[in-house]
């Protein structure tokens, strides 16, 4: 058996970013801190995928963890980046542990469906609020982190180099995961649940505690963008953000924890130059690449990396 | 009471709107089991061909009644090439993937089409006023109503009956309900399976297409209106009951009633109302109102 480079790859990853954290020009701190909240995010699909599940609806959770933020912050005053990265995760996580027990029941398309149909709920709600600022939004800006009072312009770099810690730190906690009981009876849900179930392990609870987990997750990425960009809108929780990690995640593959902030980082990447040079085929792009990958590549760029080092 | 009435108007015209997107977007589902996202994209051509077409019709000076006869053409147009162009040319080499993977292949297919559109049109809205001014109002009480839209509720009703009727009533539709029902089965005994793939891909883009030739009039055709729609016809078909014709009649009328009773007394909650109906639906009938029961396989 070939052996599992995970974590050292982690490790150094985790230490390349912490030193690009105050090194590198702000430009490349915005992209990949963006990245980073995007690449939790669909670390949480992953997770849903390899349970068999695609949620068309992870912008529900992204937008709910950037909003509860940006208020605690707009509104409650309390403008500490920890504590704002925490409310977004427990907001994301609260809602997901209420709608779960609905959505754990639905499969397939259903899933899919329904989950797209409440963040669509929440859009709908967010257009039409003209407290939280209805389509454009509120600028938001956090001060501290931790309780540490920021001077002005290096905040964005600690609020990177926080995100590298918690990133690297929950892709460590998935990649054990994977290889724990629950993780192989998610693997094993995926091909085949009603033999799961003869086998005397609950479907129901492996699914609903992952998508617990995936929302979570969506709700720190959430938070995380929400901080890196300084603004947040309605255009969180659409369908079309949804459908955006669901394309990271289709790009990155479902075989690696690594896998989808890599897929973040050159999505992230390729749209800031896609924006530069031609801002009028990128969906294009998108729709073509996506194509290939599922007729060429159907486990994703990390099968490319796994093929040369294997 | 003329109120409540106007409402409830409104709402049908809002509900026959949706049901010719969403009749096209379940019958694909039921024959080939293609959620298929790229049906908001097929609307947008549809609106941009009209737009289009009746504008060169009038630029050419003939009488503004014929705008009419080009809404049609475009519907037909788009329909009879994108149909086929999507269904061969894409398509037809995914089979036999998960319902999930093909859902994400439309979706590819629609973000292609979504910048095409821009390419070809340009990203300046086009307004086609004509057909919705010419045939004037009409009084309900004190309140004025425009003809067209009873024209788009009359198109709707034929164009459901009509479907039901080529389902139901002739051979060809009795063809493709053995498909629905057995997809191997039917092309053992030598039903051409492909062929009947290829109709009903086509014939549910033209009603896509039809759907947006007949919104074009109505609304300043811009990019992304395709966006929008493919959710609204989404909670619509997923109402009804994936793959059932009356269930999307149903749906259609609920999302459309519901809806407009929301803008007239609620107006905030308006898309809020909308995908509670679906959520509510989906709860109580996890697969839709209208839908067979399916044995799980081991």
């Amino acid at each position: 058996m070939r052996r599992d480079r995970t974590v050292p790859a982690l490790v150094i990853a985790a230490v390349v970013l912490l030193a690009a954290a105050p090194l590198a020009p702000q430009w490349l701190v915005f992209l990949l801190a963006l990245a980073l909240a995007k690449g939790l995010v669909v670390l949480g699909l992953v997770l849903l995928m390899r349970t068999g599940l695609v949620s068309f609806g992870q912008g529900l959770y992204f937008g709910l963890g950037a909003y509860a933020a940006a208020l605690l912050a707009h509104r409650g005053g309390i403008a500490d980046a920890a504590l704002m990265i925490v409310a977004g995760t427990a907001c994301a996580a609260v809602l997901a542990a209420i709608l779960g027990l609905l959505l754990a029941r639905y499969r397939e398309i259903f899933f899919a469906m329904l989950s797209l149909a409440f963040s669509m709920i929440l859009y709908g709600l967010l257009v039409k609020s003209s407290a939280l600022g209805s389509t454009d939004g509120f600028n938001l800006h956090a001060k501290s982190f931790a309780g540490v009072v920021l001077s002005a312009g290096i905040e964005r770099r600690v609020f990177f180099a926080a995100s590298v810690v918690l990133a690297c730190a929950v892709a460590w906690v998935m990649h054990r995961y994977g290889s724990s009981h629950w993780g192989r009876l998610s693997a094993a849900i995926r091909d085949n649940e009603l033999r799961v179930e003869y086998l005397g392990a609950s479907v129901y609870r492996v699914v609903y505690v992952n998508y617990v987990a995936a929302c979570a997750l969506a709700g720190m990425g959430g938070a995380f963008a929400a901080l890196a960009v300084g603004h947040v809108d309605p255009e969180t929780a659409y369908w079309t953000t949804s459908g955006e990690f669901v394309f990271v995640a289709i790009l990155g593959g479902t075989g690696n924890v690594l896998a989808p902030f890599l897929a973040a980082a050159i999505f992230e990447g390729l749209r800031t130059v896609a924006n530069q040079y031609a801002p009028n085929v990128w969906q294009m792009s998108l729709g073509l690449a996506m194509l290939a990958i599922i007729m060429f590549l159907p486990g994703g760029l990390w099968t490319l990396l796994k093929r040369r080092s294997g | 009471m003329n109120d409540l009435l106007a409402v409830l108007f409104d709402g049908v015209v809002y509900s026959s709107w949706l049901f010719l997107m969403a009749a096209g977007l379940t019958l694909i589902y039921g024959v080939m089991r293609i959620l298929n996202i790229a049906h908001g994209s097929l609307y947008a051509l549809g609106a941009y061909t009209a737009a289009t077409l009746a504008g060169a019709w009038l630029e050419a000076g003939h009488a503004a009644v014929g705008t009419y006869a080009m809404l049609a053409a475009a519907a037909l147009l788009v329909g009879a090439v994108m149909g086929p162009l999507l269904e061969r040319g894409l398509l037809q080499w995914m089979y036999g993937k998960d319902e999930v993977v093909l859902l994400l292949i439309t979706y590819a297919a629609f973000l292609i089409l979504e910048d095409t559109i821009k390419l070809i049109w340009g990203v300046e809205s086009k307004l086609l006023s004509e057909p919705y001014s010419l045939p004037g109002n009409f009084q309900i009480g004190e309140l004025a109503f425009p003809v067209y839209n009873l024209i788009l509720i009359a198109v709707a009703v034929v164009t459901g009956l009509a479907v039901a009727w080529a389902l139901y009533r002739t051979r060809q539709g009795k063809l493709l309900l053995a498909v629905i029902h057995d997809r191997e089965m039917s092309a053992a005994l030598g039903i051409n399976v492909d062929r009947v793939y290829l109709a009903t891909f086509t014939v549910g883009s033209m009603l896509a297409a039809l759907g947006g030739a007949l919104t074009a009039p109505a609304i300043a055709v811009s990019p992304g209106i395709g966006v929008e729609v493919i959710v609204l016809s989404f909670a619509v078909v997923v109402v009804g009951g994936l793959g059932s014709l009356g269930g999307a009649a149903l749906g259609a009328l609920m999302v459309g009633i519901v809806r407009s009773f929301a803008v007239r007394y609620w107006p905030e909650a308006e898309l809020f109302t909308i995908y509670f109906v679906m959520a509510m639906v989906l709860i109580a009938r996890p697969k839709g109102l209208f839908s067979a029961p399916e044995a799980r396989k081991i």
